[in-house]
């Protein structure tokens, strides 16, 4: 098995502020993300994915364990290689479209020319062609994220990090962009892992999904889907789809239970 | 023009009218004021006549001076300090209270650091604006959301990248009331600072009008300088308004 990036015993602890004791949001947790894998992560609200998703990244570091990406320790920096859509709306409100999908480009010093060839192609993909001159606050939330996407995707990442990319969309467009984003799976070989709250979504998309527990976030189960890599949405009509998004519910719902809990708490504290 | 500024506008010609009708009736005493109308030929004969340009050109040059250096020296000093917390919950107190100080008791002190000459009036003027300019700084830099910075991480940006690409663009809305604040404070300082212990710009050639009785050239002169702060204020406004419009959704 080709490891393309792996965790081992990863913990990570908010620390006490502000009269807040520390917080334990996650692990610990082992993971090994196979090279090409399409990986979902599902899990209640709260239980520590997006932290998972910085500690990968190497956006924060881990409290205990270790972080390695193609065999190198991750040390809080972000390695070259990795390209991550967060959950929030990271564009930049003061660059039109384009500008927004040519930053990570420009900034590395690309050809003027592959930038444009690049950029180009990335907005026709995810269907801003017509808005390259508009500004973030002229588009609505999803068409947002979706240049984030295209801004990650221009710079041909090796491991794609998406945090709840399609949490903006409606439903329609949720199922039509993850077939793009099979497609542009296929296409690259990159190892993508998916955060995701919906269940179907990571059935139909995944390899291997990941279902979390409530926090402090740990593994309680890997489903393995058994797709063909050749896939897209069609995928929901198949009788043993069911079963997938039925098993990844029943393991999930005790722990969604908890999180209410721990929800409630925090709020009546 | 909205409604809001019709009412600006009749509010402003009610004074001026009130005014001129005032000293024109005789009811204020010429001595102390004099009608709008004389000011304004006042201020343009002292203007246009030529007397002033070198008075002008000290004034402008050591103002712009204190703004460059009040707003880039804030905004260093201020992205400085909001990388460290517990610098900025130590000095919080101090830069709160800041303007309870009377700035202008330290002039002596500033002659006798910097010399005659522009030297102390830039001082005072920075000393006077760039604080405006660190806090709005900070509060500014405090409003951008972490997940650009975050941003910038994964694209692997420098240290300098993020903060002239990332940080400060995002931050700019927020900074414009400390560039306000340190634009106007740069031109109290100066003037004022000119107006006690000076022997050249606007500042002075108020006071010296006024020492020799001169009302004309003296309320001419204070209404230039209003009119062109006025101006400057409302160029800055329409620019922000314009940033802020176009990154509101
Ligand atoms: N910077 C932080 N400081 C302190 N606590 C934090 C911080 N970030 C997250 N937390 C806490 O850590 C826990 C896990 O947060 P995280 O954002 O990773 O959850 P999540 O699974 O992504 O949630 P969601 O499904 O709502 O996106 C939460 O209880 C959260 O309040
Ligand atoms: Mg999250």
């Amino acid at each position: 098995m080709d490891v393309h990036a792996s965790l081992r015993g990863v913990t990570r602890i908010y620390p006490a502020r502000a009269g807040r004791p520390p917080l334990h949001a996650l692990g610990p947790l082992d993971l090994d993300l196979r090279r090409g894998e399409f990986l979902s992560v599902v899990g209640p609200s709260g239980c520590g994915k997006s932290t998972l998703l910085d500690v990968v990244a190497g956006l924060a570091l881990p409290s205990a364990g270790t972080v390695t990406f193609e065999g190198q320790p991750v040390l809080g920096r972000v390695p070259e290689g990795i390209g991550v859509v967060f959950q929030e709306d990271a564009s930049f409100p003061w660059l039109t479209v384009e500008d927004n999908v040519a930053f990570g480009l420009r900034r590395a010093g690309t050809d003027p020319a592959e930038v444009r060839r690049r950029v180009d192609y990335a907005l026709g993909f995810m269907g801003l062609a017509d808005f390259a001159r508009a500004y973030p606050a002229q588009l609505s939330g999803g068409m947002r994220q979706r240049v984030c996407i295209a801004r990650t995707l221009v710079l041909r990442p090796r491991l794609i990090l998406l945090d709840e990319p399609f949490g903006a969309l409606d439903q329609q467009t949720r199922l039509l962009m993850g077939d793009e984003l099979l497609r542009l799976w296929r296409e690259t070989g990159a190892t993508v892992m998916l955060i995701t709250h919906a269940l179907d979504e990571a059935n139909l998309l995944s390899d291997r999904i990941g279902v979390m527990s409530a926090r402090p976030g740990v593994w309680i189960e890997t489903v393995q889907t058994g797709w063909p890599r050749d896939r897209d949405s069609t995928l929901a009509a198949r009788p043993n789809f069911g079963a997938v998004s039925a098993r990844l519910w029943a393991s999930i719902r005790g722990e969604s239970i908890k999180a209410l809990g721990q929800a409630r708490e925090g709020a009546g504290r | 023009m909205t409604k809001a500024a019709w009412i600006r506008l009749a509010l402003l010609a009610a004074a001026i009218g009130g005014l001129e009708g005032a000293c024109r009736a005789g009811w204020l005493p010429r001595t102390a004021i004099i009608p709008p109308t004389e000011m304004a030929a006042g201020g343009w004969r002292a203007v246009a006549s030529g007397e002033l340009n070198e008075d002008m050109a000290q004034t402008f040059s050591v103002v712009a001076i204190a703004i460059m250096v009040s707003l880039a020296g804030g905004f260093l000093v201020g992205f400085a300090i909001h990388g460290r917390p517990r610098l900025r919950r130590a000095l919080d107190p101090f830069l709160g209270a800041y303007y309870a100080i009377p700035h202008f008791a330290f002039y002596p002190l500033l002659i006798v650091l910097f010399g005659l000459g522009p030297g102390p009036l830039i001082a005072l003027a920075v000393m006077f604006g760039v604080v405006a300019m660190i806090v709005a700084t900070m509060n500014g830099l405090d409003r951008v959301p972490r997940v650009l910075g975050k941003t910038a991480q994964v694209m692997r940006l420098t240290g300098t990248d993020e903060l002239w690409r990332v940080r400060l663009p995002a931050a700019l809305p927020h900074l414009f009331a400390g560039v306000k604040l340190a634009i106007a404070y740069s031109f109290i300082g100066v003037i004022a600072g000119e107006f006690i212990l000076s022997t050249k710009g606007i500042g002075h050639a108020i006071a010296f009008a006024y020492d020799n009785f001169d009302a004309r050239s003296m309320y001419g002169l204070i209404l230039f300088v209003l009119l062109l702060v006025a101006s400057v204020n409302l160029t800055l406004h329409t620019v922000e308004q314009r940033l802020i419009q176009r990154r509101s959704r």
